[in-house]
């Protein structure tokens, strides 16, 4: 077959002469016009590449890492070592007339095998030689390990020994044997002297690999421990999404995008964050799809722009409120859309009654109208919304509020069924009266909380009160002007006023005339084809202070075109966000729900806020951001007094929650004989008790064990890293901010003169390599990679479940998590058999989300027992307290079998629940039972793969039969029938061998929104919008308005643009101003690093050397000339909260004035010393602190109520300036 | 006619992300070497910009690909057979390293071993070839997303004739990105300045491959080929280059490049051609009229004729099969909206392009838009971001039109698309006047929008 054909050469009598002449460099036969020599031979070599390509076996597996791609890869083996991954391309098929999902990976994923054998791989249990050294010195004096930690830590100059070397190398190779008994010494000394809350634990984004995190958790759970959350610690969680739609988060899956014929993509890089599914985004195109791109610099994805929209970073919610006040214009106001019309009324609050209060000469709105205020005095009365019908102009309660959702009264009636009402959806032309509204605005005022605008809305009068509907001030918020209204209003789109087009053409400088096009074109699009246009949004929109207000002007948007719940159309938000699609078997394992509840989960913003020390640098209050409109709630306060006080209120979770070991309250109260909660009551009204947040620089409120695992706090998530570093490590730092002055301390939160150091006596982390949080660990232990074990997979980017599997046994002395934990756990156990034996907890839990408290503070007022302006009444107006028995000596067993409290109380999932008893049962013949110990009897947990079956078979997504069950408890509850749902996935369940053999599709499930039966596309809220099943809120419908106190304070009752935060006029310029020294100051963002997955991979040689191998800062070429700085140069970029040090990348893609680093830039690698502060020069959260947003710890009022990664406070890290200079290029490391 | 097959290409440029998987795909599998580290069978290149090594598309410079000579005959741009034999032990048009960019590992070692008392131990960079500490200057992807291209890109050849055009300025800012592999040519110029006739194009596939046992070293392949897709093995001493990933071809297996685009755009098939037309076309006298010409060497696997006289010349069966369902020759051939990268190097290019469309300059008055109609939601080609001419020198030696009838060509596939998804009757007259019926439009759609992993390859 062999005829080789070269070489070509050129033609013509002189040069073949030539040729012939030249043979002897080609053996062949040349053809006749020898410009071609045929050879036979010399094929030979082709078994070099074909040897190359040569393996011996191929796993499937995927990677463990917080991207929400869920690819499943092919691993290749040859001779027992890993060589490469390619990507599977054997997902079911989604349909004929659409794109598959194959093939789904990225660059990083396809470098993943890089990290097996790589040099910075941890093969070993490492400790700190100081550490170490301590340890084997009380370990072998003493002989009890649990005092042999007692007394290192406890003796301050011991203890400074091995904490003042943290960061700083010596890492000495332990045995497992040793360091296991070493952190469950720690565990137990801790939570004996302290209390367990004092042990805490953080791992993010279970999607990504079930199993690993729920066996952390679970163990934490176990123990009593703090389990910390992410989402909202990262800015991911949009808490509008709580906000609007009770929900977490639920997004589209990005097959879905396929269906839409408008997107907008607005603040999510797709090509870079979404690699395996931007496809989807370009092949919609074709079928024509118009692509807008809203993004301040030329970027991957504006690459797919039909239009960019190139808006000033930060200023989004601006040019969204000009686009609404466009829609609202034109779709609402100038001719009505039938489609948009029905939809609104029937799925949002818009035709809900509010109330006006009466403020100086004009009114603002006040709540909204109940069936309370209308007299009735029925179940949930305070919680059922209240409208006008079309047929008669009475006042009707329709159902699907809160009111409807607990109580007896309410089975069957919680639905959106208006049941014959023609809901009112304006007052305006049937109105007599009309009313001038103070609303606030917040792009002019002298604080952050801005000015107001006085407008007007038609009012009518119910039971005595004067009120409109919520569209009515929708159209006067967003300053759409009807003829006799009174008020002021902008003359038509040019006129600069807010809301206009060129209005917002002043804020982000995207031209007037391109907005309303746009905004226009969007809603003729979701006229024309039903609701199918679609908004991207992510972290570019999403990690401001303000972004729960900028969200809410893109949701108005998709709601006012009848966009949610419709395939194609809505809100897909793209950042951080995931999908345990085996949602209820997951949550009752990880958090073992199973053996007891509830769980210690904690909102991880204010932990870190409090317990970092962050709060102690404020330079302003609370009382800043609030609107003129306020009643002035947050003056004088501090944000550190807010997160006690939303704490104390039991509105937030509070943990640790007092300032007493709970195992000593308990003790309390058993020896008086009297029940825990009264005497926790007792104790916090005599203030003998605080609660922690109260106090959290006393050293009996320090967290004091911390274990990390598939995680990377100080290296990609840590935002105020250098905070960290002082105060939470006590290793060296670069904080260059002074703390608050006196005049803005908190009031209430006790200021200790000295800061604390390294409050922090044990952190362990878990890794496959050695990160910069590694680097700052007494104890790292060497992991399995992905590529290691046995785990499941899942997103919200793709409707499939499937599985890791092991390519290799974890080599060295590396082990799972599973094994990891299973191995502590019996440490633990044998050593708290011994020290701590059978106590009781008390856990403090919040008002909870999805669950009958979220009725319990009526009207969102603030009412604080503690300055008496009501009782402290457990669950209702401060925290629950639930009592927990715990027997540490048999916390092994526990984890290693399916409690039973499964039989018994059920298994819940948002609001419903169901006795899975078939799937117990299930469980027991598939797992086998354990035999002997606290498990006897029940289904096994003792490994992976049991617990991946555990996970599958308790879920509706994956066990069509519980799914059954799931779809009869909410029937029993809304009175519609699910039957057809149901039907689909009748008998069928996916097993963990079949996610071995492909991936496998879920079935459509309660657990979540959309329909998926028919081979439908997921997309969120589908259920409700056909279904008409309520939203998980107040009233059962779409928010936009909501009336919390503390939302009213702030102004934000509507959707509105609040600016990025003023950091130059709130901290005064932040350089160091030195001559011929120039310096720049921009806006300082951290977008998703196109080389990484937050800080994985951004050590991998392979991505390394696909760019500029280190970490880079972006900047515009007009900054850079302005400081002398070319492509490339040594840069130093820095401000109050830290120093980062690293090259420059000169673009003219960048708008000039703000500068890039990607995020999660991780210190472990190409960090040199920094000029300004003599000290390694950081990594991109060197730069950032966070603030607690007041609003975000609402709770225990409806939607705006605690659950975990559900409702808390954002780490947003936005808002923040940079300062950069020029430096040395001389670098040292 | 001696009719040849040739397994080829082509990207869809307008769906390229630019995430580089193809890069670390084949990295992984095929250069992940010692001697290789700087080695990129795959690349992807953002552009503007100056490419991989830098600077390589201009051969006036390295003196790359064919040239006309006086008498209008093809001959190497390096010179004839004498004087590149005079120059055997002095290669004038060899990139340096630099051009490269010094490959680079780190010291990793550190940040586990570090001594106690190490303030943050931090791995950083250090030479593959001397193992000493280095500072990074350049590399295979340093301007990556139009990084530092203030500085670099002005030197990018194909922004000839329209500098004054096309600042490195925020307002004007535009980029694509241009994947890259050998390009497999029917005339390759690596081939022929072999001196040791190492490099082979194979007979059945036309894949062009340098043979490991017979090279020596000379690295007259890497100047000759312009695409500069030829390497050195600094360790082995050997040239290699991209194999088409034969071992996975003879399998029945796509290339892993293609198999792990994330981006669905590559695109695999087999073509036929007249290979006694080849020297006729490479010999086209204007550049411009290079792509007709390469077009005119492939064979229709329709015509019976053609089919059968493949099979008298010993073409199997399957083969013919295949080139009747190739995608290549349906996006090459057929909907003529794939392009060959620099046919003004006369070497008969084998991987094709269809080149990207992009963002309105203009959002306030682009031309297609009406402010008063939102059903008018996309503008007129003419008004996109990425000038045609930029394009035009990337793919047709700079003939403009060619460039924008296939945009043309994508914009109408959108235009009938969104018509009939909205209930809209698309009508004739939009297919027509690119010259495509409502049949053609509805295939183009599905190759490039459906793009099934079988209809691909």
């Amino acid at each position: 077959m062999a005829e080789p054909l070269a070489p070509l050469l050129p033609g013509g009598e002189p040069v073949e002469s030539l040729l012939r002449a030249a043979q002897f460099f080609t053996v062949g036969t040349p053809s006749t016009d020898y410009r071609e020599v045929h050879r036979e031979d010399g094929r030979e070599a082709e078994e070099f590449y074909r040897e190359r390509w040569r393996h011996d076996k191929v796993v499937r597996s995927t990677h463990g890492v917080n991207c929400t791609g869920s690819c499943s890869w092919k691993v290749y083996v040859k001779d027992g070592i890993i060589t490469w991954e390619t990507q599977q391309v054997d997902y079911p098929s989604i349909g004929a007339d659409s794109p598959e999902y194959e093939p789904r990976g990225c660059p990083r994923g396809a470098a993943f095998s890089w990290y097996t054998y790589s040099p910075s791989r941890v093969r070993y249990p490492y400790v700190r030689g100081p550490l170490l050294e301590l340890w084997r010195e009380a370990r072998e004096r003493l002989g009890d390990p649990v005092e042999a930690w007692a007394e290192i830590t406890g003796d301050p100059e011991r203890a400074a020994r091995y904490k003042n070397a943290r960061g700083k190398g010596g890492f000495v190779r332990s045995s497992w044997s040793e360091v296991s008994e070493l952190i469950a010494a720690a565990h137990v000394h801790t939570i004996k002297t302290y209390g367990p809350d004092r042990v805490a634990g953080f791992s993010p984004i279970p999607g990504m690999s079930l199993v690993s995190y729920a066996v952390g958790t679970r163990f934490l759970s176990l123990i009593g421990g703090t389990i910390l959350s992410f989402y909202d610690w990262y800015a991911d969680l949009p808490l509008a999404s709580p906000q609007v739609y009770g929900d977490q988060t639920d997004v589209p899956e990005s097959g879905d995008w396929w269906n839409a014929s408008y997107l907008m993509i607005w603040g999510t890089n797709l090509p870079i964050t979404r690699t395996p599914d931007a496809h989807f985004m370009t092949e919609a195109r074709y079928r024509g799809q118009k692509v807008v791109v809203v993004s301040p610099d030329y970027s991957d994805h504006t690459k797919f722009a039909d239009d960019w929209l190139a808006a000033r970073p930060g200023t989004d919610g601006a040019l969204a409120m000009a686009m609404g006040h466009v829609v609202l214009s034109e779709f609402f106001r100038d001719r009505q859309v039938p489609y948009f019309t029905d939809y609104v009324k029937t799925y949002t609050d818009l035709p809900l009654l509010v109330t006006l209060a009466e403020r100086g000469d004009a009114y603002v709105p006040d709540r909204f109208l109940t069936a309370a205020d209308l007299g009735d005095a029925s179940e949930g009365a305070a919680h059922k919304m209240v409208l006008l019908d079309a047929a008669d102009g009475t006042p009707k309660v329709p159902g699907g509020s809160l009111g409807f959702r607990f109580g007896e009264e309410g089975k069957g009636r919680w639905n959106l069924d208006l049941g014959g009402i023609d809901p009112v959806l304006t007052l305006y032309g049937g109105h007599t009266e009309a009313v001038p509204v103070d609303l606030p605005r917040f792009d002019v005022g002298p604080t952050e909380g801005g000015s107001a605008v006085r407008r007007g809305v038609p009012v009518t009068r119910v039971a005595g009160r004067l009120v409109t509907t919520v569209f009515d001030l929708v159209m006067a918020h967003y300053a759409v002007r009807r003829d006799g209204l009174p008020g002021e209003w902008p003359a038509g789109y040019d006129d600069p006023e807010p809301y206009t087009p060129a209005w917002q053409e002043k804020i982000t400088s995207v031209p007037a005339a391109a907005a309303a096009r746009v905004a226009r074109e969007f809603a003729r699009n979701a006229e024309t084809s039903e609701g199918r246009s679609m908004i991207c949004m992510g972290g570019g929109t999403n990690q401001w202070c303000h972004s729960d207000q900028t969200y809410r002007a893109f949701l108005t948007l998709i709601m006012l075109c009848g966009c949610q719940g419709v395939n194609g159309g809505g809100w897909a938000h793209y950042v951080g966000q995931e999908k345990i699609r085996p949602l209820t078997g997951w949550a009752h394992l990880a958090f073992a729900l199973d053996w007891q509840r509830p769980a210690r989960q904690m909102a991880a913003t204010p932990y870190w806020y409090m317990h970092t020390d962050q709060w102690r640098y404020e330079t302003f209050g609370a009382g800043e951001l609030a609107s003129p409109l306020g009643r002035g709630l947050f003056a004088g306060r501090s944000f550190a007094d807010c997160v006690a006080l939303a704490q104390r209120l039991g509105w937030t979770s509070a943990q640790p929650a007092f300032d007493r070991n709970p195992l000593d309250l308990a003790d309390e109260a058993a020896r008086a004989g009297r029940p825990v909660g009264d005497h926790i009551v007792d104790e916090l009204r005599s203030g003998r008790l605080r609660f922690a947040a109260e106090d959290p620089d006393d050293p009996r409120n320090f967290p004091r064990v911390l274990t990390l695992w598939r995680a990377n706090l100080f290296g990609s998530s840590g935002k105020g890293m250098e905070y960290f570093m002082r105060h939470l490590l006590g290793a060296d730092d670069a904080v260059r901010a002074a703390e608050s002055p006196p005049s803005v301390r908190p009031a209430e939160v006790t200021w200790r003169d000295e800061a604390p150091r390294a409050k922090l006596d044990l952190l362990v982390t878990l890794d496959f390599r050695m990160t910069g949080t590694c680097t700052y660990s007494d104890v790292v232990l060497p992991a399995a990679t992905w590529y290691e074990k046995y785990d499941l997979s899942t997103t919200d980017m793709h409707p499939f479940i499937h599985s890791f599997n092991p390519a290799i046994a974890p080599p060295w002395e590396a082990r799972s998590d599973f094994e990891t934990f299973a191995t502590i756990a019996r440490e633990v156990s044998r050593l708290g058999a011994v020290h701590l034996g059978t106590r009781t907890d008390v856990v403090a839990a919040p008002l909870m989300h999805d669950t009958p408290d979220e009725l319990a503070q009526p009207g969102g007022r603030v009412l604080d027992w503690k300055a008496g302006e009501c009782e402290p009444v457990p669950g209702v107006t401060m925290p629950k307290l639930i009592t927990v028995e715990r027997d540490y000596g048999a916390i092994a067993d526990k984890l290693a079998a399916l409690g039973p409290l499964v039989d018994t109380l059920g298994t819940a999932t948002k609001g419903i629940s169901w006795v899975p008893a078939a799937a117990v049962e299930q469980l027991g013949q598939d797992n086998g039972r354990v035999r002997a110990g606290a498990g006897d009897g029940r289904p096994s947990l003792a490994r992976d793969v049991h617990m991946a079956e555990a996970i599958m078979t308790l879920s509706c997504s994956t066990n069509g039969q519980v799914a059954a069950q799931a779809w009869e408890a909410l029937r029993e509850r809304t009175g519609v029938s699910f039957a057809d749902l149901a039907r689909e996935s009748a008998g069928r369940r996916i097993t963990f061998a079949d996610t071995q053999v492909q991936p496998r599709t879920v079935f459509a499930s309660p657990e979540w929104s959309g329909i998926e039966t028919g081979g439908r596309r997921y997309s969120p809220f589908v259920l409700n919008v056909e279904r008409k099943k309520p939203w998980h809120t107040l009233s059962g419908r779409m928010h936009f308005f909501l009336d919390h106190d503390w939302l009213v304070e702030y102004g934000e009752m509507l959707p509105n643009y609040r600016p990025p935060l003023n950091y130059a006029r709130l901290f005064g310029p932040q350089g160091i101003e030195e001559e011929n020294r120039p310096e720049v100051t921009v806006r300082y963002l951290t977008p998703h690093s196109k080389w990484s997955i937050h800080s994985e991979y951004q050590d991998n040689l392979h991505m390394l050397r696909l760019f500029r191998g280190g970490p880079v800062i972006w900047m515009s070429d007009r900054d850079a000339a302005k400081i002398d700085v070319a492509d490339n140069d040594w840069i130093e970029a820095y401000n109050r909260n830290g120093v980062v040090v690293c090259r420059a990348v000169v673009t003219h893609r960048m708008p000039e004035g703000t500068a890039f680093m990607y995020h999660a830039k991780d210190r472990n690698l190409m960090t040199p010393q920094s000029e300004i502060s003599g000290w390694p020069g950081g990594a991109d959260n060197s730069l950032t602190r966070v603030l607690v947003k007041p609003t975000h710890m609402i709770g225990g009022y409806g939607q705006l109520s605690f659950a975990f990664n559900y409702y808390g406070p954002a780490g947003f890290q936005r808002d923040e300036l940079a300062v950069i200079r020029r430096r040395s290029q001389e670098v040292r490391f | 006619m001696r009719i040849m097959a040739q397994v080829a290409m082509v990207m869809n440029l307008d769906k390229c992300i630019g995430c580089h998987t193809c890069s670390v795909t084949c990295k992984q599998v095929w250069t992940n070497r010692p001697g290789l580290e700087y080695v990129y069978f795959n690349n992807v290149e953002t552009k503007p910009g100056v490419g991989y090594p830098r600077g390589y598309e201009d051969q006036d410079r390295w003196r790359g690909g064919w040239t006309l000579d006086t008498k209008g005959r093809l001959q190497l741009k390096a010179g004839g057979r004498v004087r590149r034999l005079l120059q055997m032990y002095y290669n004038p048009d060899l990139p340096s390293i630099d051009d490269y960019g010094e490959p680079w590992t780190y010291d990793y070692g550190t940040v586990i071993d570090a001594p106690l008392g190490t303030p943050n131990p931090s791995a950083h960079s250090i030479s593959t070839l001397t193992g000493r500490g280095m500072r990074i200057r350049w590399g295979s992807n340093f301007d990556d997303d139009l990084a530092g291209a203030p500085e670099h890109a002005p030197s990018d050849p194909n922004l000839a004739g329209i500098e004054e055009r096309v600042r490195m300025e925020f307002e004007q800012v535009f980029m694509f990105y241009l994947p890259r592999i050998c390009e497999h040519c029917l005339n390759p110029s690596c081939v022929a300045s072999c001196p040791s006739g190492a490099m082979y194009k194979r007979a059945e596939d036309g894949i062009v491959l340098v043979d490991q046992n017979r090279c020596r070293g000379w690295r007259f392949c890497v100047s000759g080929c312009p695409y500069k897709k030829v390497y050195f093995n600094y360790k082995t001493g050997k040239a290699e280059k991209c194999t088409f990933c034969f071992p996975r071809i003879e399998a029945g297996q796509p290339t892993i490049c293609s198999e792990t685009c994330v981006g669905r755009l590559r695109y695999l098939g087999l073509l036929l051609y007249d290979a006694d037309a080849v020297l006729g076309a490479a010999t086209t006298p204007d550049p411009q009229d290079l792509y007709e010409a390469q077009l005119s060497v492939f064979l229709d696997p329709e015509d019976p004729a053609i089919r059968a006289e493949a099979a008298r010349q010993g073409i199997p069966d399957d083969w013919i099969e295949a080139a009747r369902r190739s995608p290549v020759h349906a996006l090459a051939v057929r909907h003529r909206v794939a392009l060959p990268l620099h046919p003004e190097f006369r070497t008969l290019p084998m991987v094709w392009y269809i080149p990207p469309l992009s963002p309105v300059a203009d959002v306030v008055h682009a031309e297609g838009y009406d402010h008063a109609d939102p059903d008018r939601v996309f503008a007129t080609i003419d008004s996109l971001r990425v000038p045609v001419e930029y394009l035009a020198n990337l793919f047709t030696a700079g003939r403009a039109e060619t460039v924008r009838l296939v945009l043309r060509r994508l914009a109408t596939v959108r235009a009938v698309m969104r018509a009939v998804q909205l209930g809209r009757d698309p009508g004739e007259d939009l297919p027509r006047s690119v010259g495509m019926t409502a049949e053609d439009v509805d295939d183009l759609y599905r190759l490039l929008a459906i793009a099934k992993y079988e209809e691909r390859y």
